[in-house]
């Protein structure tokens, strides 16, 4: 059993603009846990800092403040600590045109991995890890196309060697940021399913970033919306995509396209479009400017509140404190 | 079928060809009829020719592209003779697009120039359509035009890199509005946009329809969207259109293996959950396209004649309407006297008889 715990987790780009400066806080104040057997989707629009938090997660970019543990073990530095965590936690990216190197082989790009961590001594074992890795991805049959080069794939193929790659090193936790956001409608549920299968062959914890709801329910066992670098609800998919907590989540669910569910319901969404802007200032609810609900309270710091067990979202409405309860 | 006074734009039997060897056809013998005022949803993956198609309606191909066959007529729905739009050359066809054609192009980044205004930008509309309009008077237009979609016009000054995505897409449909078309050809309007965006989007679309009458051509991989969106849906695969009809109508009762498997790749949002799965292999080369239907390779329903015929769009008997139309051979009686399969007619795509797994 595996856990990969996020303590606080935050990350601030300082912006300049000529003289000027900014702080951007692209991940601010974020916790959670990933754990073996279990997806677990982020999801929410561009520039919300879900990309941010899986990059961080994969030690591609360095969080400002906060920790990480691994099975309770604080993340140490240093080129030899950080191969052995990469060798646990590895990443899928979005694009499977260019995270794969024009110029090798679908065997090179699998057999690197395997080396580099040391898990082929000799040439005839790399040649057996590496089939066995196509074979696992169903790309077959596995000697020929580990002699194909990038641009003979497919964008499906391409996806499938990336995942191969990051399951080369054995993880225990896979990333995968939009893996499926590039592909064609008719081959993203199959790179999903696959993500799928492999989690509960492997015993996978995965992280799915995504900004596709339909997509993140139907594989994650729980969501965390994020909104401007917090999380604003987290909770099993299912009560967060049908039942809706924080102002901000309902407002996603119920633009996403959705032929199943009549017009006239989605009404409501007008009166939530309100502003676009979005305020400088990052004391309070961050959503306060486009909610609907925004009340006296508002502007204050804003804790997540408990909604139902394991279901929380970071809105007043839902402080048992608010005498007239949810509004 | 939709009432033939009705019909602004009527394509018919349209192949596109790229030059190369061999030569790609992108589009093969499509044909369609749009009515006024209506919404037309294309659907159909990258490769399937929907842009192309586009692109040949709007008499914007480039070479290598090329029309081969095929025509295109517009009537303009204000009374007048029909337009033969392939015939239209120079100084005919310049009128002739933005007036009654209007293009909202895929990506409002790359389709703005970055180094002009907002203002320059959509005042060259006017000054390219309307040589007789003042100066004032086209700056009364702009700013009437951003204010149409939602912008303030103080944005007039600003550069497309100072505006956020959808802003920038708002730009693209007021520049298409500026001539009051007959006909909006949009291709994938929303596709690089976030939900929320797409959505404000998609509702400024419907409202300015309301407001103008014109009829559009919605082209998008999404068929979620598009199911929800038009009212007449065309799905396309290996540049033909493969099924046709009302989009509820399909929605309820696809009939052609691609439009099931299509169906079952998109989760349903709030639906219960079921083992979905996407449909395996690739789409066809098109540079080599077979000579029976270009699904037979993906279709779990392929029987033998699939490997030999290539069927014609026909019409599917089912309850009352005025019916869909698919190309595919299970729904041809000559072949099949029982009728189709029954877990096609279910909407199930059966993945078992691929004999693939995930």
């Amino acid at each position: 059993m595996t856990t990969l715990t996020i303590e606080r987790l935050s990350r601030h780009f300082t912006i300049r603009d000529g003289r000027h400066r900014t702080v951007l806080r692209a991940v601010d104040d974020v916790s959670f846990e990933l754990r073996s057997g279990e997806t677990v989707a982020l999801v929410g629009e561009s520039g919300s800092g879900k990309s941010t938090i899986a990059r961080m997660l994969a030690r591609l970019t360095r969080p400002t403040s906060g920790r990480m543990l691994l099975d309770g073990v604080p993340l140490k530095n240093g080129y030899r600590a950080v191969r052995r965590y990469r060798g646990d936690v590895q990443m899928v990216f979005q694009d499977p045109f260019g995270s794969l190197n024009p110029a090798h082989s679908v065997g090179y790009h699998l057999r690197r991995p395997l080396r580099l961590h040391g898990l082929a001594k000799d040439s005839a074992s790399e040649q057996r890890g590496v089939h066995d890795l196509l074979d696992r991805v169903n790309l077959r049959p596995v000697e020929v196309v580990a002699r194909r080069y990038p641009h003979e794939l497919s964008g499906g193929q391409r996806q499938r060697v990336a995942i191969a790659r990051a399951l080369a090193p054995r993880p225990r936790i896979l990333l995968a940021d939009e893996p499926v956001s590039m592909l064609d409608v008719s081959i993203r549920l199959e790179i999903l399913n696959l993500i799928d299968r492999l989690k509960q062959e492997e015993d996978l914890a995965v992280l799915y970033v995504t900004h596709d709801l339909a997509t993140a329910r139907y594989f994650a066992s729980s969501i965390m919306v994020m909104y401007r670098g917090q999380i604003v609800e987290r909770g099993p998919s299912d009560d967060v995509i049908l039942g809706p907590s924080h102002p901000y989540t309902h407002l996603l669910a119920s633009a996403a396209p959705d032929p199943d569910t009549p017009r006239p319901e989605r009404a409501d969404l007008r009166a939530l479009r309100g502003g676009q802007q979005t305020q400088s200032d990052r004391s309070g609810c961050l959503f306060r400017p486009r909610c609907p609900h925004a009340f006296d309270r508002c502007p204050l710091p804003v804790p997540m509140f408990e909604v139902a067990p394991g279901h929380a979202a970071r809105c007043f409405r839902h402080d048992p404190a608010v005498a007239a309860g949810p509004r | 079928m939709t009432n033939p006074s009705d019909v602004v734009l009527s394509v018919r039997d349209v192949t596109v060809e790229y030059a190369g060897t061999p030569p790609v056809r992108a589009v093969r013998g499509v044909s369609f009829d749009l009515a006024r005022g209506e919404v037309l949803g294309i659907a159909g993956e990258s490769g399937c020719g929907k842009s192309t198609l586009a692109y040949a309606v709007t008499r914007l191909l480039r070479p290598p592209g090329r029309l081969v066959g095929g025509s295109v007529t517009f009537t303009p729905p204000d009374g007048g003779d029909p337009i033969d739009v392939n015939a239209l050359a120079g100084e005919e066809l310049r009128l002739f697009r933005w007036h009654r054609i209007a293009m909202v192009f895929q990506g409002a980044m790359n389709a703005l120039n970055p180094v002009l205004s907002v203002r320059r930008q959509l005042s060259d509309v006017f000054t390219a359509h309307e040589p007789g309009m003042g100066r004032r008077q086209r700056e009364e237009r702009c700013r009437q035009l951003l204010d149409l979609v939602g912008i303030a016009p103080n944005r007039l000054s600003s550069y497309p890199h100072e505006l956020s995505g959808g802003m920038r897409q708002r730009v693209m449909i007021a520049m298409a509005m500026a001539l009051r078309p007959d006909v909006v050809v949009m291709d994938e309007p929303t596709t690089a946009l976030d939900v929320v965006v797409q959505r404000d989007i998609l509702e400024e679309i419907d409202r300015l329809r309301e407001m103008f009458g014109f009829a559009v051509v919605f082209i998008t991989h999404d068929l979620s969207l598009l199911l929800e969106i038009s009212d007449q849906l065309a799905i396309m695969y290996g540049g033909r259109i493969v099924e046709t009809g009302r989009a509820r109508d399909i929605h309820a009762a696809p009939h052609h293996p691609y439009t099931v498997g299509l169906l079952n790749s998109f989760p349903s949002l709030r639906g219960e959950r079921q083992r979905l799965h996407g449909i395996p292999g690739n789409p066809p080369d098109l540079a080599h396209p077979p000579a029976h239907c270009a699904f037979t390779a993906r279709c779990p329903y392929a029987f033998a004649q699939c490997h030999e015929i290539d069927p014609p769009l026909a019409p599917v008997r089912s309850g009352d309407g005025p019916g869909t139309l698919t190309a595919c051979l299970q729904y041809d009686r000559t072949l099949r006297p029982a009728g189709p399969d029954e877990a096609l007619v279910q909407g199930r795509f059966d993945l078992d008889r691929l004999g693939t797994s995930a």
